[in-house]
C-alpha cells in the first residue's frame, strides 16, 4: 500500500492533505485497491458546507457503492471535475490526479484528531 | 474471491474487472466456470422426455447441435435456463450452479421408468474460451479445426491428449467456445491455454465473475435470479423465442395464458445518467409514480454507459421513453433503450 506521508487519514480511508490554508480530500491507496475498479464518483456541489464525518459523496466500484466522509468540517471550494469522465483516475493516482474535493476547513483543529501516516498504515494493515 | 453456490470464485483477477472485460472484447478471455452443472439424459424415450421438459423446440436438433432453452415449472415460471447439446445417443444439459440439485431432482421426478438421468457435474470441468481470437487459439492447440464448427454446434477434440467436448457457444457476446473435459485435467489445460496464447502473441487472460457479468449484460444475455427467475415468466422477460409453442412442454398452458392476456410488466434496458443503477433500485415515471424495479445494473465497459435491466409497466416499455431511477435517495434521469447494448458476434 502506498501512503502519502504528508496526509492524514480517517479510519474510513479518506485522506486529507494541507495545501496552504486549504485541504485536499480523497481516498487512500488501500481504499482504492480494496474497492477495485472505480466506475463512478458522485461529488457535492461547490459551496456546500459539511461537518466532519458527514457523507460528501459516493464512490461506486464494479462491486458496490460506498459513502465518502468528510475528514474535517469545511466548505467545499472545488471538486475534481475530471473524475466525471475518468473515475479510474482514483485507481491510478489517488493522492494526485484522483483527488476528490478541496475544502476550506471551518474547524482546523480537527486536523490533530486524524491519524498520521504511520498510525493509518498500521490501522489499514489490520484489514 | 467470493463464495458462489458452494464454490470459491474469483470476482476479478489482478488485471481488474474492467480491463478483463475489454480483453475479452479485443482478444481472448479464459473463464473458469466449473461451478456450472451438467446433466446427461439417455435411454429409451430420452428425446420425447427432453422435449416435454424444456421450453425450446429440440426434436429438430441433429447430433452435435447446441441450443438455448428455459426450464419452466407448471405455472410457466423460469426454474432455470439451459444450454442443451444433442450428442449421439444422449442429451447433455448445462445448468446453473445454484439450480443444479433442484434441476436434477425436477428431471428425475418427471422421468419415465428406464430413462437414465445422471449428474455429471463433479467429474466434468468446464472452461470457456471467449473473444474475437478465441477460435484462432483453439485451432492452434486442438487436433481438429474448431473454426470449421458452425456456431451453436459441438464436437469432440483433443488438446495434448485431453479429450474435450467443445461447444461453439458462450455467454459473452463474443465468438469462442465452452469446453467440457475430465476434471483431473483442469489445471493442465488452463495453464496450457494461457501459455500457448501468450506464446502465439494472442493476448489471453483469466477473467473473473464481475467481468463475466458485465460481458453477458452488455450482450443482452439473462442471468438466472435477475432477468429470469421462479417469479418471472418468459413472456415478460422477452423469451417467447425460446418457447416452442408448436409442441407440448411443462408450463406451456401458463405461457399461452400470459401471451393471451398480455404481460403485466416487461423487461427493458435503461441507460442512466449520473449514477450506477443496481439490482433492487426503483424505477419511476417522470411524474414520480413507481413503475418498476431494476434486476441488474452496472457500468458497461465497452459501450461506456451506466445501464440497468428493469421490469416496468408495459406502458413505459417503449424505447425512447424517459423514466427515472432512484439511486441513493436521488432521482436520476434514465432512458428506455433497445437491448442488447452490444450486439453479439453471432448476430453480426
Amino acid at each position: 500500500m502506498k501512503i502519502d506521508t504528508n496526509a492524514r487519514y480517517r479510519t474510513s480511508h479518506e485522506f486529507a492533505r494541507k495545501e496552504g490554508a486549504e485541504i485536499v480530500v480523497g481516498i487512500s491507496d488501500h481504499a482504492q485497491e480494496s474497492l477495485g475498479d472505480i466506475v463512478f464518483v458522485e461529488l457535492p456541489e461547490v459551496g456546500k458546507t459539511l461537518k466532519q464525518g458527514e457523507a460528501f459523496g459516493v464512490v461506486e466500484s464494479v462491486k458496490a457503492a460506498s459513502d465518502l466522509y468528510m475528514p474535517l468540517s469545511g466548505k467545499v471550494i472545488a471538486v475534481n471535475e475530471a473524475l466525471q469522465g475518468d473515475p479510474a483516475l482514483v485507481n491510478r493516482d489517488c493522492y494526485g490526479k484522483g483527488w476528490m474535493i478541496r475544502i476550506a476547513p471551518t474547524a482546523p483543529a480537527e486536523w490533530d484528531g486524524l491519524l498520521d501516516a504511520a498510525a493509518y498504515e498500521k490501522e489499514a494493515g489490520k484489514e | 474471491m467470493a463464495p458462489f453456490a458452494g464454490y470459491d470464485m474469483p470476482i476479478s483477477y489482478p488485471t481488474g474487472a474492467v480491463e478483463e472485460h475489454l480483453i475479452t472484447r479485443r482478444s481472448v478471455g479464459l473463464f473458469d466456470i466449473d461451478h456450472m452443472g451438467q446433466i446427461e439424459v439417455s435411454g429409451p424415450g430420452a428425446d420425447e422426455f427432453v422435449s416435454r421438459m424444456v421450453s425450446a423446440t429440440v426434436l429438430d436438433m441433429k447430433d452435435w447441435d447446441a441450443r438455448y432453452s428455459l426450464l419452466l415449472d407448471d405455472k410457466g415460471l423460469v426454474l432455470d435456463d439451459l444450454f442443451i447439446y444433442k450428442l449421439p445417443g444422449r442429451w447433455w444439459i448445462v445448468v446453473n450452479a445454484s439450480n443444479r440439485e433442484a434441476d436434477y431432482a425436477w428431471f428425475t421426478r418427471h422421468a419415465p421408468q428406464g430413462l437414465k438421468i445422471e449428474d455429471k457435474s463433479d467429474a466434468t470441468y468446464m472452461i470457456a474460451v471467449q473473444g474475437p481470437r478465441a477460435i484462432e487459439l483453439m485451432d492452434l492447440v486442438a487436433d481438429r479445426k474448431v473454426s470449421e464448427f458452425p456456431r451453436f454446434t459441438a464436437g469432440e477434440i483433443k488438446v495434448e491428449g485431453i479429450p474435450i467436448l467443445f461447444g461453439r457457444t458462450g455467454y459473452t457476446g463474443e465468438d469462442g467456445g465452452e469446453l467440457f473435459f475430465p476434471a483431473e485435467s483442469a489445471e493442465r489445460l488452463w495453464t496450457l491455454l494461457l501459455e500457448r496464447g501468450e506464446k502465439a502473441g494472442i493476448e489471453t487472460r483469466p477473467i473473473g465473475l464481475a467481468a463475466r457479468d458485465s460481458l453477458r449484460f452488455e450482450a443482452g444475455m439473462p442471468l438466472h435470479g435477475h432477468e429470469i427467475s421462479p417469479t418471472i415468466n418468459p413472456i415478460e422477460a422477452g423469451f417467447k423465442w425460446a418457447c416452442g409453442l408448436e409442441k407440448d412442454f411443462v408450463g406451456k398452458a401458463a405461457v399461452e395464458a400470459v401471451i393471451a392476456a398480455g404481460p403485466a410488466r416487461k423487461l427493458v434496458g435503461l441507460e442512466v445518467s449520473g449514477g450506477v443503477p443496481r439490482e433492487g433500485y426503483e424505477v419511476l415515471a417522470e411524474s414520480g409514480e413507481k413503475i418498476g424495479v431494476c434486476v441488474a445494473g452496472m457500468f458497461c465497459p465497452t459501450v461506456k454507459k451506466y445501464a440497468a435491466n428493469a421490469f416496468v409497466l408495459p406502458a413505459f416499455a417503449k424505447a425512447g421513453t424517459k423514466v427515472q431511477v432512484l439511486i441513493h435517495g436521488k432521482t436520476k434521469e434514465a432512458l428506455v433503450v433497445k437491448r442488447p447494448l452490444y450486439v453479439p458476434a453471432y448476430r453480426r
